[in-house]
């Protein structure tokens, strides 16, 4: 049986990180709560005496306002096309790496985990310049297919596709990891015997990896949606939020109703929203994975 | 299909894929190097007719990018030591410690992990405020100083440290704290360099927070310097190139170094799903 360790123990290691996430989560999460009741704005910003206790508005506000809608909406199209094509190429690299045909793993192994390391603005800067209509590496490629000239960035139903792909491109290599590791796990076995029973390449796919990946495919979406909420450096970088709002997401509004405009109430019951949405999702997809099994 | 003709076409998706993956990038470092307006022609050239400097001397001399540069190596080297200190003391006694109510902490700590960092956002901004961190490098450093992810790692790591080992030198005489940084310290080396490079990288490459704390131009770090620079540059596409060429090689340098450290974190941090 171990002792109990002395208090002036525990206060000297467990004090500055427990005190550090309570004064600056903790607390911060409870306050944030408090003032999404509350009318705080740019005066109560000067003098607390113009902070009012306002009780639902800023929900009832935000139910009324269309732009938290059309910043929902583009949140949603962003989590639920690109948060599945992400882990959809993730674990198709994944397969692809984990292939008895591919020397160099390694290497290859590097390269797509490339992108995943840099710094967000940085490739938005340098994708924005990919799009560019007329000088842009990406229509230059297509034209030899016969499309375009397209404008990637300046068309309302093309920019959030646009911003997707570029997320897709930059994310794929984190989850290929946990995949490949997930992939190796499965014993050989199981594939031996199936062949040998005749299964097609795909009926092992269907019968074998989806069902012994399940935990990593569960993992993995989780972390994906919770990330793919927070959408906001990609359409403040490319698109400030547009054209005609169509990029405008969550926290890219949260960020100007709070930072730009000094709404602050009404500020954090966008965030607020936002926590609840990540959270039903998180509880819809555990609920999902529990069904299938 | 023949057995040659997959291995053909698999060989070739992985090649076209890490065409793709490496593509912006070579084009973002050769268009740094091309003169200006050299990257707005049609068709699209690859290759700059001359390699100039020209970018790169304008952001360090013009620009300022130095003071940028600084910014963000004293912040993210800041946040990374400190953390670590802090976060490996938490989670060695998280793993070792015995005391009363352990399990249910370390569980409301996990739990909270759900809720996503901008729902703080606003309170910890007012916060520093009134204690006037705001344009301060403590504005990032503060907040950053423990993380619950941290915290996680190391207790995750320190349990498979024997209890015995540190038995021995409480009997040889060792106060907790000569345990923590003779004993511990050194047998959690390999997660110190693991998480030390995810909070480096994280920090580094962070901009929401940066962006809203760092409101004084002088303060800036590069991922902010360069969301700035891009409002007055749209059209110097070469320049903005050179800036990202500068704030990337610095991660690429610190992953290429100890990427085997990162990806084994990677895995780490998947495990607990």
């Amino acid at each position: 049986m171990k002792s109990k360790t002395k208090f002036s123990a525990l206060l000297l290691f467990l004090g500055p990180s427990l005190g550090v996430i309570t004064l600056f989560f903790f607390i911060p999460v409870i306050a944030a709560f408090s003032l999404s009741f509350s009318d705080f704005d740019i005066y109560s910003l000067g003098s607390w005496e113009y902070l009012r206790f306002v009780g639902l508005k800023n929900y009832i506000d935000l139910i009324n306002d269309p732009l938290f809608w059309i910043a929902l909406k583009n949140t949603f199209y962003f989590v639920l096309l690109g948060g599945p094509l992400s882990v959809g190429v993730s674990l198709g690299t994944a397969m692809l790496l984990n292939s008895k045909y591919i020397k160099w793993k390694g290497m290859f192994r590097l390269i797509y985990f490339l992108p995943v390391v840099t710094t967000l603005v940085a490739v938005s800067i340098v994708w924005r310049y990919i799009y560019h209509p007329r000088f842009g590496l990406l229509n230059y490629v297509l034209s030899f297919v016969g499309i375009g000239p397209v404008d990637w960035l300046g068309d309302p139903n093309l920019a959030m596709p646009a911003i997707i792909i570029m997320a897709v491109w930059k994310n794929f290599g984190y989850n290929m990891i946990i995949f490949i590791a997930g992939l190796q796990n499965i014993p050989e076995e199981l594939y031996e015997a199936a062949s040998i029973e005749g299964a097609s390449g795909w009926q092992r796919f269907r019968n074998i990896t989806i069902p012994m990946l399940a935990p990593t495919t569960l993992f993995i979406s989780v972390i994906t949606m919770i990330g793919y909420f927070q959408l906001f450096a990609e359409p403040y970088i490319m698109t400030q939020g547009g054209p005609l709002n169509s990029t405008l997401s969550i926290v890219y509004y949260m960020y100007q109703e709070g930072f730009r405009w000094w709404n602050i109430g009404y500020s954090t019951a966008l965030a607020f929203m936002l926590f609840i949405i990540i959270l039903i999702g998180t509880l819809i997809q555990f609920k999902v994975q529990k069904i299938d099994e | 299909m023949s057995e040659k003709l997959k291995k053909i076409l698999v060989i070739v998706t992985a090649t076209i894929i890490a065409f793709m993956s490496l593509m912006p990038f070579v084009w973002m470092v050769f268009a740094s190097f091309m003169k200006s307006g050299e990257a707005n022609v049609y068709p699209p050239k690859l290759f700059p007719d001359e390699f100039v400097l020209t970018h790169y001397i304008t952001l360090f001399t013009r620009l300022n990018l130095t003071r940028y540069l600084i910014n963000s190596i004293v912040i993210s080297v800041g946040v990374t030591f400190i953390s670590l200190i802090i976060n490996s003391m938490s989670g060695y006694a998280f793993a070792k410690m015995a005391f009363r109510g352990k399990k249910q902490i370390f569980n409301s700590l996990l739990s909270a992990m759900v809720i996503p960092g901008q729902v703080t956002m606003l309170p910890v901004f007012l916060m520093l405020k009134y204690m006037g961190f705001i344009n301060t490098y403590w504005a990032i450093i503060i907040p950053g100083m423990a993380s619950i992810f941290g915290i996680f790692l190391i207790k995750q790591y320190a349990l498979s440290i024997p209890d015995s080992l540190i038995e021995a030198a409480r009997i040889d005489g060792g106060t907790e704290i000569q345990i923590y940084w003779k004993v511990i310290l050194p047998l959690c080396k390999p997660i110190l360099v693991t998480l030390g490079i995810f909070t480096f990288m994280g920090t580094w490459n962070d901009f929401l927070w940066p962006l809203i704390v760092m409101t004084d131009s002088s303060m800036y770090t590069l991922p902010v310097a360069l969301a700035n620079l891009m409002g007055e540059h749209t059209q110097d596409t070469e320049l903005m190139m050179a800036g990202s060429v500068i704030t990337i090689i610095p991660v690429i340098i610190v992953f290429l170094a100890l990427q085997k450290y990162y990806i084994k974190g990677i895995m780490l941090g998947s495990v607990k799903g």
